[in-house]
């Protein structure tokens, strides 16, 4: 039996966490992630969960006892946003290339400056090339289900990667929205015990993590991380195929919304793309052919699938909540058009940057930007920079 | 015969149905610390109580008591798939009147809806500051009904009450039980606290006046 009711993305996430009872939540706190682990800690006083939450001086410190719980062999989490990511830099890299299966929780949130709380991809979209696995929500169900899936995900023999389950800052993680919860025990069956098959605290087989590697060993490491990766697509769609058994809920590596027979299609990552389906919606009563292709797995980049399902629209937005400052638009503009031209794919396309510290996006706004999909296919459109979506211009 | 007076029933019941609409969106002005955010969270959970689609959500700036403050609700018989803030609200409610000289608190508002604004002043001087607004205005002294039943100013609860009647989004008497019900959990431990918001949601019900 499922359980309809309402919270926030926060609290969903908090929920997820409860249902899975993780062994250590190591955090420090950072609007707009904070709710989560004081939900925990709440949790844990009310006797709810047996978590051993360890409060700690920064989130250096919050990843690397993160990273140390989990090498020992237990389910290990942390949650964090915007510049708390960024100050757990280094750590990120290392908990990856250990193959440690954590799971974090990131609520998106723009990296200073200026100075700003609201959401934006630049702290997850500047850790994309950590070796963590990104999946991303457009609402409280999607950040409570990809958490549930989160674990099997990690700690799968083919993967042992961490994973990084994110949603939009205050835009999905504090409004309260209607939402279906899934009953203790089928998710604690599907979410399993975790047994590691290597791990710090076996007596009977000493080991070292993360110790230093010549060059003649360096290379070949790397070249495993990366498999891991590749394996994690696979690995994805099953978990999400026993999830959908147990709760009747469909994921995938992206989502497809009137994307089959649309002529003109936007690519996007988040909560916008709910916004973006109203304004499909609206388009399509007039007759207009409209797509979304929201994308669900961001690591590991599902570029061959993605070239697939949009080989025949006529043109193509690829939506960026992020800069790169690189002059060549953000990082799913640049990742998609290359594997739009790997797949000879030939659409007319356009990276457009939006939502950049929790700039509003409206129904309207996608509307406008069908228009120059449209416009962009008939030829009466080039864009000789890539444009920014609702910049004032006073 | 009978069988008439149940159509002539049943067609006003369908006519009432109709005017419900199938999205309301409200606009919350506050000042940071009168619990506007609450209200419009509260407002999204009753409306959830009674079977409805909700957001509840806040916009949030360098918050800090006394600063201006929004927050919206989206209350709809169907799935609510936007994530935007709202612009052109069916109604607006205005937790300080102090905000009408700084804050444009009708922009967008639709004149089929309305506004609902907390405050001591007379009509004579609160409607002036509206410009020109067509739609319906609502005024509710929310400090004279907290002090009659709270004993302290808490003016998101007789507020929270007046946007329930003035919108329409459920009946009062329904709403009534379900903040009884709610209430009754989160104040477990302190009844006196119940009955005195109970009194205050009663009291605002009967005291929010239509003045346009």
């Amino acid at each position: 039996m499922a359980i309809r009711t309402r919270m926030s993305g926060n609290e969903a996430v908090a929920h997820a966490i409860k249902q899975i009872n993780p062994d250590v939540m190591p955090a420090f706190p950072i609007t707009p992630s904070t709710e989560i682990p004081q939900f925990v800690a709440s949790m844990i006083a009310n006797g709810e969960v047996d978590t051993e939450f360890i409060p700690v001086e920064s989130e250096h410190s919050a990843m690397s006892a993160t990273m140390g719980a989990s090498a020992a062999g237990v389910r290990a989490i942390t949650a964090t946003s915007s510049c708390g990511l960024a100050l757990m830099w280094e750590v990120l890299y290392v908990a990856a290339s250990s193959r440690l299966p954590i799971v974090m929780a990131l609520v998106n949130r723009g990296l200073t400056g200026p100075l700003n709380i609201n959401a934006e991809h630049s702290d997850s979209m500047g850790a994309r090339d950590s070796g963590w696995i990104q999946i991303y929500a457009e609402n409280n169900q999607e950040a409570y289900d990809n958490f549930l899936q989160a674990h099997r995900i990690a700690e799968h023999k083919d993967v042992q990667l961490p994973v990084m389950i994110c949603q939009d800052g205050f835009i999905t993680s504090h409004a309260v929205e209607n939402i279906t919860l899934w009953e203790d025990e089928p998710i604690k069956r599907f979410v399993g015990e975790y047994h590691p098959e290597h791990y710090l605290l076996n007596e009977n087989e000493p080991m070292a993590v993360g110790p230093y590697a010549v060059s003649s060993y360096c290379m070949e490491a790397k070249k495993a991380q990366a498999q891991a990766m590749m394996n994690a697509k696979q690995v994805i769609l099953d978990v999400a195929k026993e999830f959908e058994e147990v709760t009747g809920q469909h994921y995938g590596l992206f989502e497809g919304y009137q994307l089959e027979d649309a002529e003109y299609a936007v690519v996007a990552i988040g909560s916008v793309c709910g916004t973006i389906k109203d304004s499909i919606d609206a388009l399509r009563e007039k007759g207009v052919k409209v797509g979304l292709l929201k994308v669900r797995v961001f690591r590991p980049f599902p570029g061959k699938e993605m070239a697939e399902a949009l080989k025949h629209c006529k043109a193509i937005g690829i939506m960026d909540r992020a800069e790169s400052y690189s002059g060549n638009g953000g990082p799913l503009g640049a990742e998609l058009t290359a594997a739009l031209y790997q797949a000879k794919v030939t659409a007319e396309t356009v990276n457009i940057m939006y939502g950049l510290s929790g700039r509003d996006v409206r129904v309207e706004d996608m509307e406008e930007v069908f228009g120059w999909l449209e416009k962009m296919a008939a030829g009466e459109l080039h864009f000789d920079e890539y444009p920014y979506l609702g910049l004032r211009t006073r | 015969m009978r069988l008439i007076w149940a159509y002539v029933l049943l067609f006003c019941l369908a006519g009432k149905e109709r005017k419900m609409r199938n999205l309301t969106e409200i606009r919350w002005h506050g000042r940071g610390g009168q619990g506007a955010k609450t209200a419009a969270l509260l407002l999204a959970d009753v409306a959830f109580q009674a079977g409805m689609h909700v957001q509840g959500f806040p916009e949030y700036g360098p918050e800090r008591m006394g600063a201006p403050i929004t927050a919206y609700d989206r209350i709809s018989a169907k799935p609510i798939r936007v994530h935007s803030n709202i612009y052109e609200p069916d109604f607006v409610a205005v937790v300080d009147d102090t905000l009408l000289h700084s804050v444009d608190v009708t922009a967008g508002l639709k004149e089929d809806g309305g506004i609902l604004i907390n405050t001591e002043k007379s009509a004579e001087e609160i409607v002036p500051m509206l410009k020109g607004y067509k739609g319906k205005i609502y005024l509710l002294d929310a400090h004279k009904v907290c002090m009659a039943t709270l004993g302290k100013y808490f003016p998101n609860t007789p507020m929270l009450a007046a946007m329930v009647k003035i919108s329409g989004v459920m009946d009062t008497e329904a709403f009534l039980k379900d903040m009884e019900g709610s209430l009754q959990h989160k104040f477990a431990r302190k009844p006196e606290v119940l009955e005195g918001n109970m009194k205050a949601l009663r009291l605002a019900l009967e005291e929010v006046k239509e003045c346009q």
